[in-house]
Order: C-alpha cells, then sequence, then structure tokens
C-alpha cells in the first residue's frame, strides 16, 4: 500500500516539463491561422511563433528544451517560451496526461427568466404542406382527433400572457410569438391578446415584443395595417418560386399557393416598414435549389431576410433529404455564404440569415450546455394552455412541462434539464463543433431517433462543415473589416 | 497577451481572466511551495512536509542516502508509516482503545513484525 504517485513527473525528462496539443479546432482565413478553443468557443489569432510551436507538437509530445532546440533557427528562446507560456494559458497545449476539459455539469439556475414564449394559437391550418411535421405522417400531436380544442381561447391566451410577465422574471422585456397551425386563423384572438399583453405589460413595468409565422394566404389589407401599426415581426413561410411553393405548399384540394400568397405578401412588404420581414424556407429533396430560392425571395420577391432549414422527418420519407442531397446543400450554403462574406467587407447587407445567426454566436463565443433554449428560456403554449418544451411539442402530454394556469412543473423541467444537457451526450464529447451545436434540436431527434435526448447524429457532418465556414468567414472578418463585427456586440 | 490575439469576445474574456490569475498568483500567499523551499508562514519556524510522498523516501529501491540496507519492507512501512505520518490511510487496530499492547511485543519493525498478532473485536 502507497500513496498514489503523479503520473506528470514521470513524463518530464530532465526539469523541463513535457506539451502535448490540447483540443481545439484550426482554422485558417487570408493567409492566418487561428484556434477555435473547445470548449471555451474563444478564438485566437496565432503568430509566426504560435503557429511553429503548434506544427512541431503536431507530430506528438516534447518537451520544452526540445522545441526551444527545434525553433532556435527561428525564434529566440524567450520568444517561443513566452508564447508556450501564453498557449498554455489558453489551454491550447498542455500536459499530454491532463484530464481533458470537462464540461461542466451544472444546471441553469432555479429562477431562470422566460424569455420567449410561442403561443399555438390553433393547430388547425388552411394548407396541407406534404412535408408538415404537424399534420403529416410524423405527427406528435393528434390535431384532428385529440383532446386539444382547436383554437386557443381569449381566456387561455391572456392567463399565457399572465405566466409569461411571472416567469420572465426580473427581464424588462420578453417576446411573445404567435404560431400554429395557420396563425391568421385565430386573427380575433390575435389582437386582443396583443391589446391585453401591452395593457398588462405596461402595468408591470415592462415590454413585451411580438411576432408572428405565416403562411400568407389569409393576409388583407386590415391584418397587414394592424401587424405594421402593432410593430409585429412576421416571419412567412414560403419554399421559393412557383413551380416549388406549388409543388408543396398546397391547399386541402392539391391546389398550389403561390398565385394567392405572392400578392398579398408584396403588399405586406410595402405597407409593413416597422419590423423586418423575413422569409422561413423549408427544403426537401423535392426542392433543394438554395441559390435559385433565395435570389427568388430576396430580389424578385423582395424579403429582407431569408433563412432555410431542411425538412425534419424520417429517412424513409420520399421527401427526406438524402445524404448526396445533404452535400449538395451545403455545397449551395457556402455559396450564398460567400456573397454574405462579400456583402459584410463592403459592410452591405445580405439576406441570408443562416450565416448570420451562426457568426452572432462565434462572435459572441456561446458555448452551449442545451441546443437550444427550448423548456428553459423558450417555451411552447397548446391551445388549451398545456406548456410544452418548444411550439413544436405544443400539445404533446410526453413533452408537457406545466400549464399557464399552475406554471411550470419543477421537478419535470428539471428533469429534462439533466437528461439534454450537454454532459449527457457522450456522442458529442469528443466534436470540436459541441460549443456551437451541442446535440441539436430536440424535436428533429425526437422524430428521427424517438427521443428528444438524443443527439442530431445525422447532421454531425453538415453541422461541423457548416460551422467551419463560418469560421473562416469570421476570421477574414477579423482581418479585413473588424468593425462590421462590432454589431455582434451587445 | 503579447504574441496570440484574442478575437472574439469570449477570447477576451479569457485573456482577462488569465491576467487576473496571473495577478492574484503574485501574490506571496497564493505562491505554490516546492519541496526546496518554505512557505511564508514557515518562514522563521521549523517546516514540516509530512508523509513519504513529500520527503524522499522510495522505500524500496533506495534510501535517501542512496543506501540500500535499512530500506523499510513492505509490511513495516505499511505500519509504521503510513499509519503514523502519512495522509495514505493504512488500516490499523485501535490502539487507543481496543488494542493498546498492539505493538508491545515489536521492537524494531524489521526483526519483530511478526509479533504483530490479530486482534479480535
Amino acid at each position: 500500500m502507497t500513496p498514489p504517485v503523479a503520473t506528470g513527473a514521470l513524463e518530464e525528462t530532465g526539469t523541463s516539463p513535457v506539451l502535448a496539443l490540447r483540443e481545439f479546432h484550426t482554422f485558417g482565413a487570408r493567409g492566418a491561422r487561428f484556434l477555435y478553443m473547445v470548449p471555451s468557443a474563444g478564438i485566437f489569432r496565432m503568430d509566426d511563433a504560435g503557429c511553429a510551436i503548434l506544427d512541431a507538437l503536431e507530430a506528438g509530445p516534447l518537451d520544452t528544451d526540445a522545441l526551444v532546440d527545434a525553433l532556435s533557427d527561428d525564434f529566440d528562446a524567450d520568444r517561443i517560451l513566452e508564447t508556450i507560456e501564453e498557449l498554455v494559458e489558453i489551454r491550447a497545449v498542455g500536459h499530454p496526461h491532463a484530464p481533458k476539459e470537462q464540461v461542466p455539469n451544472d444546471l441553469p439556475p432555479a429562477d431562470f427568466p422566460l424569455n420567449t414564449m410561442v403561443l399555438n394559437v390553433t393547430n388547425k391550418c388552411n394548407l396541407a404542406c406534404t412535408y408538415c411535421y404537424e399534420y403529416g405522417d410524423d405527427k406528435i400531436v393528434d390535431t384532428q382527433y385529440g383532446k386539444q380544442p382547436k383554437f386557443m381561447s381569449d381566456e387561455t391566451a391572456e392567463e399565457s400572457v399572465e405566466f409569461l410577465l411571472a416567469e420572465s422574471k426580473h427581464q424588462p422585456v420578453a417576446h411573445l410569438t404567435f404560431f400554429g397551425g395557420e396563425t391568421l386563423l385565430n386573427f380575433p384572438v390575435l389582437q386582443k391578446t396583443v391589446a391585453y399583453a401591452r395593457r398588462r405589460a405596461a402595468e408591470e413595468g415592462k415590454r413585451i415584443e411580438f411576432s408572428l409565422t405565416t403562411n400568407a394566404t389569409l393576409l388583407k389589407p386590415e391584418i397587414i395595417e394592424w401587424l405594421a401599426d402593432n410593430q409585429i415581426g412576421v416571419t412567412i413561410s414560403i419554399d421559393g418560386p412557383k413551380q416549388v411553393q406549388d409543388g408543396l405548399r398546397v391547399f386541402h384540394n392539391g391546389k398550389g399557393t403561390y398565385d394567392v400568397v405572392l400578392p398579398k405578401i408584396k403588399d405586406l412588404l410595402a405597407a409593413h416598414r416597422s419590423r423586418p420581414i423575413g422569409a422561413r424556407v423549408t427544403l426537401t429533396q423535392k426542392n433543394m435549389d438554395v441559390l435559385q430560392i433565395f435570389r427568388h425571395l430576396t430580389e424578385e420577391v423582395g424579403f429582407w431576410e431569408v433563412g432555410l432549414a431542411p425538412v425534419t422527418t424520417q429517412d424513409k420519407r420520399d421527401y427526406a433529404i438524402t445524404p448526396e442531397g445533404k452535400d449538395m446543400m451545403l455545397r449551395q450554403f457556402e455559396e450564398l455564404a460567400e456573397e454574405w462574406l462579400e456583402c459584410a467587407l463592403r459592410d452591405e447587407h445580405h439576406g441570408f440569415s443562416n450565416v448570420r445567426d451562426t457568426i452572432e454566436e462565434i462572435h459572441k463565443g456561446v458555448s452551449k450546455a442545451y441546443g437550444c433554449g427550448a423548456g428553459l428560456g423558450l417555451m411552447g403554449v397548446a391551445t388549451d394552455g398545456d406548456v410544452s418544451l418548444c411550439h413544436r411539442f405544443a400539445g404533446s402530454p410526453e413533452h408537457t412541462i406545466g400549464t399557464v394556469t399552475d406554471g411550470v412543473d419543477r421537478e419535470k423541467q428539471g428533469r429534462f434539464l439533466v437528461d439534454h444537457h450537454i454532459a449527457s451526450k457522450t456522442d458529442c464529447h469528443t466534436c470540436w463543433a459541441r460549443p456551437i451545436c451541442s446535440g441539436g434540436c430536440y424535436h428533429e431527434a425526437h422524430v428521427q431517433y424517438g427521443t428528444s435526448s438524443h443527439a442530431n447524429l445525422h447532421y454531425c457532418t453538415w453541422v461541423r462543415s457548416w460551422t467551419h465556414t463560418c469560421l473562416e468567414i469570421y476570421g477574414t472578418l477579423a482581418e479585413e473589416n473588424p468593425t462590421f463585427l462590432e454589431r455582434f456586440d451587445a | 497577451m503579447k504574441h496570440l490575439k484574442p478575437i472574439n469576445q469570449k477570447a477576451a474574456r479569457i485573456e482577462a481572466y488569465v491576467a487576473h490569475e496571473a495577478a492574484q498568483a503574485k501574490a506571496e500567499e497564493m505562491d505554490v511551495v516546492g519541496l526546496g523551499g518554505r512557505p511564508p508562514h514557515e518562514e522563521n519556524g521549523p517546516h514540516f512536509p509530512l508523509g513519504c510522498s513529500l520527503v524522499f523516501a522510495p522505500g524500496w529501491e533506495v534510501d535517501s542516502q542512496g543506501g540500500t540496507a535499512g530500506l523499510c519492507q513492505p509490511v513495516e512501512r505499511d505500519i509504521f508509516d503510513c499509519h503514523l505520518s502519512c495522509f495514505w490511510p493504512a488500516h490499523v487496530p485501535d490502539q487507543l482503545n481496543h488494542a493498546q499492547d498492539w505493538t508491545g511485543k515489536c521492537a524494531s519493525a524489521q526483526k519483530d513484525w511478526r509479533k504483530l498478532d490479530l486482534i479480535f473485536p
């Protein structure tokens, strides 16, 4: 029986400590090399000596004396030692047997405020889009024969507003998003709820910001005027040019919607200037000409921003995107991202919001414990007032964590937060992109693997490629137009 | 940092943290003291490193002088060094209450360790 011996002592030759590379992801931009630190998400630019040290350690651990010897032709010893010290400080290099950086397994504080509430004001829709997760084969909730009412009542909507005001705790601003079904099918409740929420927020000394998602089929001048007057952010679900839109986004009788929505969207864009209007595109195997869709929606229709996301579905559906399809989609995303960069270098706007969102996260250096804020800072409310993880789970008993009248079931929420924490997703623990991805979307996981806590493994390659592309864009901006990045401060 | 450049907001926070830690470490009381030195609070008094992990007592190969004559043997080492002076918990009978004479017949551990008997509660 003897005391445990510190293994470090065995690794050192003479007195100079042995160093090895630790966890980070390297990317380059305009000839400079950057390290994206994992899991801190800090980004550091290397100088020549830093690059030389990292290159020398690429083949395996070396002791400091050997490192200084090896690089002595190019750099003096002090410079090398100082740089090593800085590399150790940012944890880019360290002892070969130093334990891996552990994901801190601490849960958010119990009084974490609710930031965004998504209100499903109806679960009815006047369209029958083939890929829709709510009505198609992948539905979680039976909206036709289930227990939930088709429309949310005034009373439930008001109780939801009270829930948001209470749960947003000390935050001065809260966000209320209306969702569906087709949101505008319940326009009367929308109007009353906004008026009620404004009055109640003012009484509480708070402010509520509003937004909604709609398929645009029911827009008419009175509604557009109301949206503009009330500064309600609008996201339009639309898939692109006529042949694309009419193939997937159809009425119940199978008729395409393009000719119906286009003039209404143009009216909206012309009249509603108080908030930017964005388009939200669902990509499937049947519509993946990203460039054509993007150009049409920005240049021909006039959207300020366009965000694109692949459809959530099981692989067996004919509209599910194949691996080859994902590659093709990614190449087009990269092409648009390159355009976004060219605009950013000239301080100009480009409407590809997917890049903007990722660049903002990179700039702040977010290192997420959860793929998104669902069940924590964001919650969805079903038509009957049940509170669920997010709007996509609204009405699903399995994913309900409370009601707007009784509040959040803290025990259930606590279990959810433990199960979905990045520390519980062992698949993710060796991935360099985990600070940004953190395992991905719970709904995507539920549809693909049958459980919301599963990492989105079918998107790993995609996420790493896309994050790498965005890191390169970020690096380029840091080199050539750093002031552009200041807009993401705050 | 002189050579690496923090680029994003998180990197700036890391830089600030590292600088803060460095400033803290400069304070004398925070310094890690090697075995060759004395911690500040023992500067004017004796310094007692405890346990075989803190003094050079390798035990089985050579002693601190490089000699091999008086090496501790594993059993005695466990009994008379580990449980008396080391943080490493060696399991021995309760010599305060139930077995006060347990080592009574063991004058020299190297010779007499076989006289240490089993204790039954």
